[in-house]
């Protein structure tokens, strides 16, 4: 599905590499973790394949279903079927949750040929969702992440998802900044969404969320490399013994 | 003291234009201001409060050729239950008008009411008290020479709010209007007005708000591109009563939109923003005067400025906290959203405070497009045109829910999403 190929990648203000040759396949149904120290190039891989201004792909493709998701703009990706849930979820005053919402789901199916949803259909779909996602009414009425929580913004994120119902899910550090509970929340969001059709890339830096999230392919990168590939025991191995020894073997 | 030579001759050749009507109670009010309008001249570009904005098309004395605006689009409002009263071109017309009987309010026009008027004690005196210490020479020259306008006395709680609706067919009209609102004790109204009303429109509004008194004014300025507009509202405000006012702007190569409120009872709150949307030869004036002048009152301004293609935006807002004045709780925000390099914001916030128990704030900031917002939109499939939209209205927000009304909110809104897509085409 997600077909990452020696993917280089600079700064565009700075002269700095970030991804220094990235290969990576994530198969339709499958979940690949990405596990990795602080600067070793994660965010920015979700970054570059979402469309973020500010980068430079110099050498190297990536493809989702075999088509160039490098050249489109990120609205075009959106339509594709990439999704990022975002570290850090972006605030906006004044747009209500909900009119943000209908906007994206629509705007896909627009770009997509399909007929857009009315807004009965739209709203019996997202409440549903909202009530497992243990989002309430207010949330949805209110701007998007304004005065939201650590928590109610990263469900916020996974809501976008199941609305959005995305192929390929990159999810950047969602538990970052979430206690067990809410981490176990936004988990079971997201194994619901776990499909034949679909793949998931979940970065993270700690292997408890994929205590909840579990993967079936746990890559480690540093340096903007992709240094091992393993299964799930890999991401125990960090857990127990750090980067340090990945990191010294790999040199 | 006598006018500069040039300030002399642009003030002889305006008032050398007009005819001032003649009888009637406003008669003596009218003297008095062209009196006071030849002593203190019309203004020019050296006037301290006309720095940012030239005032020679608004003095000169013929109005300077406006096309008419071509658009199907229905006006706004439409669905509004509403007392229509229209003016074409600055004239009243009756055919357009609904009847001007509504229960707690009585509606007269000033061009023929009657000799005996209780607006006479309100026309032309809020204008007069609201010339200290700064001069507004073009609401005293609108006082003498205005050639109709409506005199509302509120009563009790109108049923409908009443709506002013002046259209523009003449391209060389010059309109002068000016409107008088009386609140008793304890009634209330909401005012509506929308149109371009001329190719020159001079209009000004005075609203004597009594205790407990409450003023809803929601004006949409014309979208004539070429129209000019100087308008000014004087208020005074009771004890407990409310004033509030939102205006949006769309096109209109010249506006300015002067208010000059005071507060005088406790625990009286005045609120007035505005929303402006201009882009290319687009100048937005919002020149704003609070005198705090009572215990615990509140007041809010909150003015929001979308610019592009060398539009510009000037926002002028001056607190006065008067001694004694304590609690006083006053808000200014003054921002614009900055769509390119080629245009401009000017703002100049003042506050001046003689009360030592008052929280005032104040701030001012230009910005562009959020990116890290755009692209959060973006990622979620929408369109860049569509969510810079969305940011658009968004940066707006703040100004657009000083309204009251949510229905008219959404009036307001859906108005300047169908901007945002016309300007993209």
């Amino acid at each position: 599905m997600l077909e990452i190929k020696n993917l280089h990648v600079q700064l565009e203000e700075e002269d700095k590499q970030i991804l220094k040759g990235v290969n990576l396949t994530v198969e339709a149904g499958k979940v690949h973790a990405i596990m990795g120290p602080n600067g070793s190039g994660k965010s920015t891989l979700s970054y570059v394949l979402s469309g973020k201004d500010g980068y430079e792909v110099t050498d190297g493709s990536a493809t989702l279903d075999g088509e160039d998701i490098l050249e489109m703009e990120p609205e075009e990706r959106a339509a594709a079927g990439v999704f990022l849930a975002f570290q850090y979820p972006v605030e906006i005053p004044g747009v209500g949750n909900m009119t943000f919402l209908r906007t994206a789901v629509n705007s896909q199916r627009k770009a997509r040929g399909e007929e857009e949803m009315s807004a009965t259909e739209f709203l019996k779909v997202i409440r549903a969702k909202a009530k497992d996602l243990k989002i309430d009414a207010d949330m949805l009425k209110r701007p998007v992440n304004v005065g939201f929580s650590g928590g109610e913004k990263k469900r916020n994120e996974i809501l976008q998802m199941a609305m959005l119902e995305p192929k390929m899910c990159i999810l950047d550090e969602t538990d970052s900044g979430l206690d067990v509970d809410a981490m176990k929340l936004v988990a079971d969001g997201v194994n619901a969404l776990r499909d034949e059709g679909r793949g998931f890339l979940v970065i993270t830096h700690y292997q408890r969320l994929l205590d909840h999230i579990k993967p079936d392919v746990v890559h480690i990168m540093a340096d903007g490399r992709i240094i091992k590939t393993g299964g799930p025991e890999l991401a125990l191995e960090v857990e127990n013994n750090g980067y340090a020894d990945l990191l010294a073997e790999a040199v | 003291m006598a006018l500069p030579q040039i300030k002399q001759d642009a003030t002889d050749a305006r008032l050398a234009a007009l005819d001032m009507p003649q009888g009637g109670w406003a008669q003596p009010a009218r003297e008095d201001a062209l009196a006071r309008v030849q002593a203190m001249g019309l203004p020019n570009a050296r006037d301290e409060y006309w720095k940012y904005t030239r005032p020679d098309t608004l003095v000169q004395p013929d109005a300077p050729k406006a096309a008419l605006l071509e658009s199907d689009e229905a006006l706004i409002f439409g669905e509004v239950d509403r007392l229509k009263i229209v003016f074409v071109d600055g004239v009243f017309s009756a055919e357009e008008s609904d009847d001007l009987s509504m229960a707690h309010v009585t509606i007269d026009r000033l061009a023929d009411a009657p000799d005996i008027h209780w607006a006479k004690d309100v026309y032309g005196v809020l204008e007069t008290r609201g010339q200290t210490p700064v001069q507004r020479p073009l609401a005293t020259l609108n006082t003498a020479f205005a050639t109709d306008g409506v005199l509302i006395h509120v009563t009790g709680k109108a049923s409908k709010p009443i709506s002013l609706i002046y259209r523009h067919e003449s391209e060389v009209s010059d309109a002068i209007l000016h409107h008088v609102v009386k609140i008793d004790s304890g009634a209330e109204v909401t005012l509506l007005e929308n149109g371009p009303a001329a190719a020159r429109f001079n209009k000004c509004m005075e609203v004597e708000i009594a205790d407990g008194g409450t003023f809803h004014h929601v004006r949409a300025q014309g979208r004539d591109h070429e129209r000019r507009a100087a308008t000014a509202i004087f208020t005074r405000l009771g004890e407990e009563s409310v004033f509030k006012s939102f205006t949006l702007t769309a096109n209109g190569v010249l506006t300015r939109n002067e208010c000059v409120i005071e507060l005088t009872g406790d625990n009286a709150t005045a609120h007035i923003a505005g929303a402006c949307v201009g882009d290319g030869d687009f100048h937005h004036d919002d020149t704003v005067f609070i005198t705090h002048d009572a215990l615990n009152c509140e007041s809010r301004q909150v003015f929001k400025k979308v610019l592009r293609n060398g539009a510009t935006g000037v926002f002028q807002g001056k607190i006065l906290v008067k001694e004694g004045a304590q609690k006083t709780d006053g808000y200014q925000i003054s921002q614009s959203l900055l769509l390119d390099e080629d245009s401009q914001f000017l703002a100049k916030p003042e506050l001046e405070i003689y009360a030592d128990d008052v929280a005032c704030s104040h701030g001012s900031t230009s910005g562009a497009i959020d990116e890290e917002g755009l692209f959060y939109l973006r990622s979620r499939g929408i369109d860049e045109g569509p969510a810079t939209d969305l940011l658009t209205i968004a940066f707006l927000a703040e100004a657009v829910m000083e309204i009251e009304d949510e229905g008219l909110q959404d009036e307001i809104n859906s108005r300047v999403e169908a901007w945002l897509s016309r300007r993209r085409g």
